[in-house]
């Protein structure tokens, strides 16, 4: 059987801040300079007022699980494995939505709500990936 | 001035619907649904004098898929066209367009179509997928992919899992919408699943696709055509078929984040049709909703206020919605259980009912009906209120 590895994402002029953060184990997002509103995935303009200019900021990497979904057909070869695997969208602290995979969790126990935080894993030397693990409680 | 029953539909035209391959492609699925909705109409090639299309996944990349079909079909002398895009919501909002561009005297005899061909004849060498259309609606990219986030099934499953936390909406809920198509599908020999019935067990047999969907969850994903023929009130009194009138139009499209929407555009669509047709909710007698997922019948009932918001889980599950139920819903089978059309398949089918036409199906009451249209994550939405009565 041929192995196949998931696929990496290329690393675009747009999201090379999102990457170089990623690789030093900061979780970036995109601030509107017009009105702070923070968005993810990179986008040209703010979508609450519209203003072009925006810059990378790290956020905490902690937050929620708002929702999630549980994967069973395999779109890619490279999941024929994992199936049936969990797919999460985690709500950051700040306020935006993150969607991601939380690791250490079998996908049947996941529950919305869940405390988690960003971890990264290593793809290359150029491309590590945020994903989430469950938060200790305080 | 307000547009209601200024215009009516006075044509439908369906074609084969499934696993049929033995045909060329969309445009010819389109051209056939047009012809037989021109028969119907008893109306000829030569009378029509507009041309609305919704390509489905197969030409969308044909940015002018309406002159296409008209090149295709030989049509001559068109005073309107255009190809439109607001995912489920476009056959209505084709309708909408239609009549206003009669209302303005800008066309007298329009044709509204959508047709698709995503399913492939299973190949002999691979083993074949019985025409599984993954390949078309599993696009992912850049992140998402590396995620293993594939496809629109898995984005609604989203949205599905959060109503269940937030309303403790459950399978139960979604299985009881299944249910109750497939008890209409089985009244109605065009569907395809007319001759399989199905039970809550069977449906919680069925195979996960991405939970929270099973297998019925999802719609039938269908090569076919389907095409309607508008034109002005007075013109379809003296046509082949009685008139189904429209009565009001309305969008909307909130403009939500696709990741956290609870909400469809129907409250906002539903407040401009409803102010045009003059009528209040007590007045359905019948609903047509877009049901690409179980879920979207639920989320929809809710937000036209069939009942209060979150409460569409026990709605469906006190049997409203099936045969003999209080408010029939989805009467042909829906996208479920007979095909799915996007949103020509509700529009189809209330044509179907107003005219009395749906045999075993046929609601009791049906002068007045409700068809919605919803495209993207519950990012686009279209009312129609179609009558028998002017
Ligand atoms: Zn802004």
């Amino acid at each position: 059987m041929p192995e196949f590895s998931k696929p990496i994402p290329a690393i675009t002029p747009e999201m090379r801040e999102f990457f170089d953060g990623a690789r030093a184990g900061r979780l970036m997002v995109q601030k509107c300079d017009g009105c702070g509103k923070l968005r993810f995935p990179a986008d040209d303009l703010c979508s609450k007022c519209n203003s072009t200019a925006s810059r990378w900021v790290p956020v905490s990497g902690r937050g929620e699980i708002f929702s999630f979904n549980i994967m069973h057909q395999v779109y890619h070869p490279a999941f024929a494995g994992q199936v049936p695997y969990a797919v999460v969208v985690v709500e950051l602290e700040e306020g935006c939505k993150f969607v991601s995979n939380l690791l250490g969790v079998k996908p049947h126990d996941i529950k919305c709500g869940m405390q988690v935080e960003v971890t990264f894993e290593k793809l290359s030397d150029e491309v590590s990936m945020p994903k989430f693990r469950l938060r200790a409680a305080k | 001035m307000s547009l209601r029953a200024k215009c009516a539909i006075a044509g439908l035209g369906q074609t084969r619907m499934g696993k049929n391959f033995d045909h060329p492609g969309p445009i010819g699925f389109a051209a056939e649904a047009v012809n037989l909705a021109l028969d119907d109409a008893g109306l000829q090639r030569a009378d029509l004098d507009g041309l609305l299309v919704n390509p489905g996944i197969t030409w969308l990349n044909n940015p002018m898929a309406s002159s296409s079909l008209q090149h295709a079909m030989g049509l001559g002398d068109l005073r309107l066209t255009a190809t439109m895009n607001l995912g489920g919501g476009t056959a209505a909002a084709m309708i909408m367009h239609a009549a206003q561009a009669i209302d303005a005297g800008m066309a007298e005899v329009v044709a509204c179509v959508f047709a698709d061909a995503p399913l492939r004849a299973p190949s002999p060498n691979k083993g074949g997928d019985g025409g599984g259309s993954a390949a078309f609606y599993g696009f992912a990219q850049g992140l998402d992919a590396h995620y293993g986030l594939f496809g629109v099934n898995a984005h609604y499953a989203f949205v599905a899992q959060r109503h269940m936390y937030r309303y403790g909406t459950s399978n139960d809920h979604l299985g009881a919408v299944a249910v109750s198509e497939r008890k209409w599908a089985n009244l109605n020999p065009a569907a395809q699943f007319h001759d399989t019935p199905m039970s809550m067990a069977d449906y919680h047999a069925s195979r996960w696709v991405v939970e929270p969907f099973h297998l019925y969850d999802c719609c039938l994903v269908s090569n076919g055509g389907l095409a309607v023929i508008v034109t002005s009130a007075e013109r379809a009194k003296n046509l082949k078929r009685p008139p189904v009138y429209i009565l009001g139009m309305g969008q909307g499209h909130p403009g939500h984040n696709p990741l956290d929407t609870l909400v469809s555009g129907a409250p906002i669509a539903k407040e401009t049709a409803f102010k045009m047709a003059g009528i209040k909710l007590t007045d359905v007698n019948f609903c047509e909703l877009y049901d690409c997922y179980t879920f979207t019948v639920l989320v929809t009932l809710e937000d036209y206020g069939f009942c209060k918001k979150g409460e569409g889980g026990p709605f469906v599950a006190s049997g409203a919605i099936g045969p003999g139920g209080s408010l029939p819903v989805n009467t042909g089978g829906g996208q479920l259980s007979s095909f799915y059309m996007w949103g020509m398949t509700p529009v189809g089918e209330a044509i179907v009912q107003i005219r009395g036409d749906g045999g075993r199906r046929q609601a009791p009451k049906h002068e007045v009906g409700l068809v919605s249209g919803n495209g993207g994550i519950l990012a686009t939405h279209s009312t129609l209120v179609l009558g028998s009565q002017p």
